[in-house]
């Protein structure tokens, strides 16, 4: 009888024990950013332009990847713990910092609990002054490209585009209508105009989304003027 | 008591003889379930079914087996030069780009082959029971076979480690068999002294097919010579595409010296030194002789194909894409789909371009009476890659046409193949729309209007999943010897020769009228190999080399008149296929139009995505599990 005494307590202690979950947390800690040239944010295409998450510490290491949204921003659920971003070499519109060595140098987050990081870059060229009107069915824009980096690294323009598109996402896969102006086209660079048509859509919609892009030679991803939504 | 007495001495006396034997020999027993490395090395025929594995497990971009997640039809099926018709495939067209991964062999799986053969290699050099003869044979056809793989490995990866011989876990220090990536050019350069060294210890004999030949090293050195030039030549157009190490990237300055190797190389097959290899003319139809090509084991055309064998290995590719209607397996069928795309780029039998005609000056449809006049005085390789509409497959025609369409243009059709409907202004039902489509969105028949007739079995039964098809894939052949010749020779400035060595693939081709020297540009380069190697692995591999890839699948959509237009200009854009729907006229009131046919150029409805090749795309990902294993191996440039 004594010893189903003791095995009863054996019992309750291993069923406390077991009350336990054996999986770990989730990771609840928000880290969120922007590509930022001083205070203006850098717009590109969605899912184009990566970056890469590391953490060390751990055993083996590999990036946790993800890209920027088409504004520029990014965003990740993590543990809290010490993290380097970097943005691979020859991905996006604009210099990201690198080491004499030539790799990507990377930006230290501490992350405790959730955060905001901005991710300074150097864009190649920047579209100012973006705007953006419709009037008689056409869509017209006119901007101004200021050239960012004139030292040995400067880039040429290839081509200016204006995308307009039914939903948000508006880029050169994401159109509906798009115009293209080659460089060799583009006279003055302070003063830049495009217009397109605005095709039927079904169903109809009585606005558009359209922003301006900068295609730069050598390089694949666009920057573009901040998103507008034009109604008519 | 006495019997107890009895047994104990029985076991000691038993005991006692067993313990006569030598210990040695008693530990020493032989298995009898495995073959020992001795064993297996000491017979010629146990030799040869290691090295039978090795040549089984070879890779390929394409091929006609395929494996369970990617079956042999839709290893062909992406780059908009086909449309998959199968639902579960759709993604091919729905995606707008591809991941950096893609294409890559598995990091482990291609080491684990290249620690094979270097084992194999290691055996059959120590052995000494095999006959000299033998041994030197399968020597040279392990560094083949090694060569051939690090050839595939560098098309996808650029430099990769270069082990030749199998390496031995270390007790303590796991940096000692870390290695580094080797340059690309290292590689390339590999591959070919590889042939030159082996190619005497192989048969010169051109009806060694499945096995290595002479002819099979010195092609495989032309091709990589060739890669390795257009590397050089063309990376200066992507800066961004190289690593400073050189592990991606091969310098400009030595984009001479692979043309002339590449050059002489396939001289050398031309010339017959390595066996009598000719180009496949049986005369008759020129596009059934094309097709037969493909069929013909026996061509002497083939220099070194993947062969198949009823009772042994078969593969399905004819049971997965022969035409619905005429199908020997219900369900199964149809589904590799030529796209206009492709189609348009066949040439006139004058040698100009023109897209199909499907509208005259003023945009209004142009009649046709047959449903075929319409691709009348074309390529032979036309017909022979693609089965058109009325095209026939084993004697019998197959049924493709979209709808009727009516006088006033509207549109009389159905969502179900085969389908009756009674027209207009009548009571009897009659089929409104070809029994192998095209209907959007019905799998197993054609949405593009075309189904692929190159390797097409036409033996009876080759279409059953049970029986499968035994036609060979081929991965070397003379019309791609004579291209490389031709691409090489232009490259060096002599467009004399290339157009001399052109010439004679499109003289089979029917295309009669020689081109001169001067008509021989890059773009002629591009567009023949695109015609004469469609869906035989090429596309992607000679798009990379020539960095055109970021061009032609640039992820903006193809609009109609992209399809139309450029035609044979290398470089244009094509990054989703399109098809060509044919209708039938339905107007008793006009008797000149009544019955014939019309074409319209159709985007099927599931192509909504675009492909999308970015810079990162040039090279494969090397996983971040092999780069944290081996951290001396540095990233692809642009991933």
């Amino acid at each position: 009888m004594k010893h189903s005494i003791y095995l009863f307590g054996v019992l309750t202690l291993a069923a406390a024990a077991g009350c336990k979950k054996d999986n770990y947390p989730a990771p609840g800690s928000m880290l969120t950013g922007h590509l930022l040239y001083k205070t203006d944010t850098i717009q590109v295409e969605r899912n184009q332009v990566p970056f890469q998450i590391y953490q060390y510490g751990f055993g083996k290491v590999g990036p946790i990847g993800s890209t920027f949204s088409q504004d520029g921003t990014l965003s990740a659920v993590l543990f809290d713990g010490t993290y380097k971003i970097i943005v691979p070499n020859g991905q996006g519109p604009f210099m990201w910092k690198q080491t004499p060595a030539g790799d990507p140098d990377t930006v230290n987050v501490t992350l405790k609990g959730n955060q905001s990081v901005d991710l300074q870059v150097t864009p190649y060229y920047m579209i100012r002054n973006a705007n953006i009107t419709i009037s008689g069915g056409t869509v017209s824009a006119t901007c101004k490209l200021e050239k960012i980096i004139t030292d040995a690294n400067a880039k040429d323009v290839e081509r200016v585009s204006l995308y307009i598109n039914k939903d948000q996402f508006v880029s050169g896969g994401d159109n509906i209508a798009n115009k293209d102006l080659a460089a060799a086209d583009i006279t003055d660079m302070n003063n830049i105009s495009l217009s397109v048509a605005v095709p039927s859509m079904t169903p109809t919609q009585n606005y558009v989304y359209a922003r301006i892009g900068l295609k730069i030679a050598g390089l694949e991803d666009m920057i573009f003027s901040p998103l507008q939504k034009i109604s008519f | 008591m006495k019997k107890l007495l009895s047994i104990t001495a029985i076991v000691a006396v038993v005991l006692g003889l067993t313990g006569c034997k030598k210990d040695s020999d008693f530990l020493n027993v032989q298995p009898t379930t495995f073959l020992t490395t001795d064993q297996v090395f000491s017979d010629p025929n146990l030799a040869l079914t290691v090295l039978a594995d090795l040549y089984n497990r070879q890779e390929d971009i394409s091929s006609l087996d395929g494996n369970s997640n990617d079956p042999g039809w839709r290893s062909f099926a992406d780059f908009s030069e086909s449309f998959p018709s199968e639902n579960g495939s759709s993604y091919i067209v729905q995606r707008t780009g591809w991941p950096y991964g893609q294409w890559a062999i598995d990091w482990s799986t291609a080491y684990t082959y290249i620690r094979e053969v270097n084992l194999f290699l290691e055996r059959d050099s120590a052995s000494t029971q095999l006959a000299d003869a033998d041994k030197k044979r399968f020597y040279a056809e392990g560094r083949f076979l090694r060569a051939m793989y690090y050839f595939e490995l560098c098309k996808r990866y650029g430099g990769v480690p270069l082990i030749l011989h199998s390496l031995t876990l270390p007790s303590k220090d796991i940096t000692t068999i870390q290695f580094p990536r080797a340059k690309e050019s290292d590689i390339y350069d590999f591959v070919i002294s590889e042939a030159e060294a082996v190619k005497a210890d192989l048969p010169a004999d051109p009806a060694t097919k499945s096995r290595a030949s002479r002819a099979a090293a010195v092609a495989m050195e032309c091709r990589a010579a060739l890669y390795a030039a257009s590397i050089a030549k063309y990376g200066a157009s992507t800066p961004a595409v190289s690593l400073p190490g050189g592990e991606v990237g091969i310098p400009a300055s030595k984009a001479n010296d692979y043309y002339t190797k590449a050059l002489n190389a396939a001289k050398e097959i031309i010339a017959g030194t390595d066996g009598a290899y000719s180009l496949y003319n049986n005369g008759g139809n020129l596009s059934d002789n094309y097709a037969n090509l493909f069929i013909d084991k026996a061509s002497a055309e083939s220099i070194y194909y993947e062969d198949f064998k009823t009772g042994g290995k078969v593969h399905s590719f004819t049971t997965n894409d022969q035409p619905y209607s005429l199908s020997d397996e219900g369900g199964d069928a149809g589904r590799l789909d030529p796209s206009l795309n492709l189609v348009e780029q066949y040439e006139k039998l004058d040698n100009t371009f023109a897209p199909l005609a499907t509208v005259d000056g003023t945009n209004n449809p142009i009649y046709y009476t047959n449903l075929q006049d319409i691709f009348a005085g074309r390529d032979a390789r036309l017909a022979g890659t693609v089965l058109l509409p009325d095209g026939l497959y084993k004697g019998k025609k197959v049924d493709i046409w979209a709808g009727y369409v009516l006088g006033d243009g509207s549109i009389v059709t159905s969502d179900e193949a085969g389908h009756t409907v009674a027209l207009p202004g009548t009571q009897t039902k009659v089929q409104v729309v070809g029994t192998d489509g095209p209907v959007n969105g019905l799998e197993l028949r054609t949405q593009s209007g075309f189904y692929i007739r190159k390797y097409i079995d036409p033996a009876v039964g080759s279409g059953r999943r049970g029986q499968g098809s035994t036609v060979a894939f081929i991965r070397y052949r003379y019309a791609e010897v004579l291209l490389n010749a031709a691409e090489a020779s232009f490259e060096l400035g002599h467009p004399d020769d290339a157009a001399t060595y052109m010439n004679q693939v499109r003289a089979r081709a029917g295309l009669t009228t020689p081109l001169a020297a001067g008509d021989i540009t890059f773009d002629r380069i591009v567009h023949e190999r695109r015609i004469e190697l469609a869906f035989e692995g090429h596309i992607l591999f000679d798009m990379k080399r020539w960095r055109l890839a970021h061009k032609v699948w640039d992820g903006t959509p193809t609009s109609v008149t992209d399809i139309k237009t450029n035609l044979g200009v290398a470089g244009t854009h094509s990054t989703q296929p399109w098809g060509l729907w044919p209708y039938k006229v339905y107007n008793p009131t006009d008797p000149t139009t009544n019955g014939k046919w019309i074409f319209r150029e159709t985007k099927p409805a599931l192509a909504t995505g675009y492909n999308k090749f970015l810079f990162g795309n040039y090279y494969s990902q090397i996983s971040n599990d092999a780069i944290a294993a081996n951290p001396k191996l540095i990233r692809q440039p642009n991933q």
